[in-house]
């Protein structure tokens, strides 16, 4: 079985994290808040860790909840 | 025991709001927005879905909108203080809390022009006071939606479309009104919005915040305090962004968990119903007393003009001893004198002595309200015997 490849949303700020979750959640999109990989940003936050097959979706919910301003990264 | 005490907080709360403190204690008792594991994000997700609540509550599209505070009084500080500066020139009523007037009068001392608008003997304002008022530095109107006083509702919408029409900023004081009136930010035509959760919102104590509209210009708008955030956490510059850059230092969470158990207990009462139950007791209360020989009532009479505070003096008494009897024979707890409200009670003719203030709840019954009018009576009478 293939290993699921995820992208990652860095938020400016850790409640524009959880506004983004709470976007996707209430489409039903699946998502999880992880720790910032600290190859990514050296801040302490959260980011939004989304399969990366979702990625266009995510986004297009996102921009529309006023959320289209992150970083987004490819995971290896 | 009767509790008539709601506008300085409300009692008793619905038991969901211990419970769910309670609940986020055990549960989800780590920082909000400070790490990533699952108690420190379930505090978060309390906190972020009592934005969401209160951004749908007061008609904000963007829950980051919602800055979360200890109170009213920390929010109207912030908005004051912070978007304030020597030169300018703000406009506001002379039916406001001392949340309002000390800081404003902090202000004066360092610049800050006032004008203080007169209101009427009921403590209304008449919204065609505004436009003269306004001078080329004028930048904000700062009104009391509701007096915690008389209960007089003022006409904000009017002020809003005022302040529209001048590019101004309307920052709304609605310690007295959330939960009991309808607000709604863009309809409403207001900018900056403080609310307290611990009044007729049914939340807990230290809980409140500010509500920062679109045309409030954030760099302009400085924080009262800089600190941690859990955002940006190598930069030494305070964030610019909503709501971290007001937002220093962990917040409340089990609070604002009661707070956002509080909001969705009140959403399933249906809110129509809640203010029709208080208008209804509140009218009782008014009427009844207004019946009483001896008994002076102050602000509107129509319940509809007003959130159901119902300020009184007997002729004859003094006020301390007639909340003392209140308690001591009846069980009656109420609040007398100045309420935090000197210039409500100049305006309303009642400075420096103040009002025995009786303000009832979602809780309050009709049969709470007939003891509460047979106890004044009895007192008007004895004092009238005693004249």
């Amino acid at each position: 079985m293939a290993k699921e490849e995820y992208t990652v949303l860095l938020a400016p700020t850790i409640s524009h994290a959880l506004k983004g979750e709470s976007l996707l959640k209430k489409a039903g999109c699946s998502c999880k808040l992880i720790p910032v990989p600290r190859h990514l940003s050296s801040d302490c936050g959260v980011c939004l860790r989304i399969a990366r097959a979702g990625k266009s979706v995510a986004q297009q919910i996102l921009e529309q909840g006023g959320l289209g301003a992150g970083e987004w990264y490819n995971l290896k | 025991m009767i509790y008539l005490d709601n506008a300085a907080t409300s009692w008793p709360k619905p038991d969901c709001v211990a419970e769910a403190m309670i609940r986020v204690l055990e549960t989800a008792g780590g920082n909000p927005g400070r790490s990533g594991h699952r108690v420190s994000l379930e505090a978060g997700r309390a906190v972020y879905h009592t934005r969401e609540i209160l951004a749908a509550l007061f008609g904000v599209a963007d829950p980051l909108r919602v800055v979360l505070s200890q109170n009213a009084t920390e929010g109207l500080n912030l908005a004051l203080r912070g978007q304030l500066r020597p030169g300018d020139h703000v406009i506001t009523s002379s039916m406001e809390h001392n949340a309002v007037m000390r800081p404003l009068r902090h202000l004066e001392e360092q610049g800050i022009e006032i004008t203080v608008i007169p209101c009427s003997p009921q403590g209304v304002l008449n919204p065609d006071d505004l436009t003269p008022a306004i001078r080329n530095n004028t930048v904000m109107i700062v009104l009391n939606h509701a007096s915690n006083v008389t209960g007089t509702i003022q006409p904000v919408r009017e002020a809003g479309q005022i302040a529209r029409k001048h590019g101004l900023l309307l920052l709304v004081d609605a310690a007295q009104s959330a939960g009991l009136i309808p607000l709604d930010m863009e309809g409403d035509c207001i900018d900056l919005l403080a609310f307290t959760g611990h009044k007729a919102l049914l939340g807990p104590p230290g809980t409140g915040g500010l509500l920062i509209g679109e045309r409030v210009d954030l760099a302009r708008l400085q924080p009262l305090i800089r600190g941690g955030t859990g955002s940006r956490s190598g930069d030494e510059i305070q964030p610019a962004l909503l709501p971290d850059r007001y937002e220093s230092g962990t917040r409340n969470t089990p609070g604002l968990a009661g707070l956002a158990s509080a909001l969705s207990w009140l959403e399933s009462q249906g809110w129509d119903k809640i203010r029709q139950q208080e208008a209804r007791v509140s009218q009782r209360l008014s009427n009844g007393l207004r019946d009483i020989s001896g008994v002076t009532i102050y602000g509107v009479e129509d319940v509809d003009r007003s959130t159901g505070v119902v300020s009184f003096n007997i002729d004859n008494s003094m006020l301390s001893t007639v909340g003392l009897e209140l308690e001591e024979k009846s069980g009656i707890l109420c609040r007398v004198g100045l309420h935090c409200s000197p210039a409500s009670h100049r305006t309303i003719g009642t400075y420096p002595t103040g009002t025995v203030r009786l303000s009832p709840g979602y809780f309050t019954t009709e049969t709470e309200i007939d003891t509460v009018l047979t106890a004044v009576d009895r007192l008007a009478a004895t004092a009238a015997g005693n004249r």
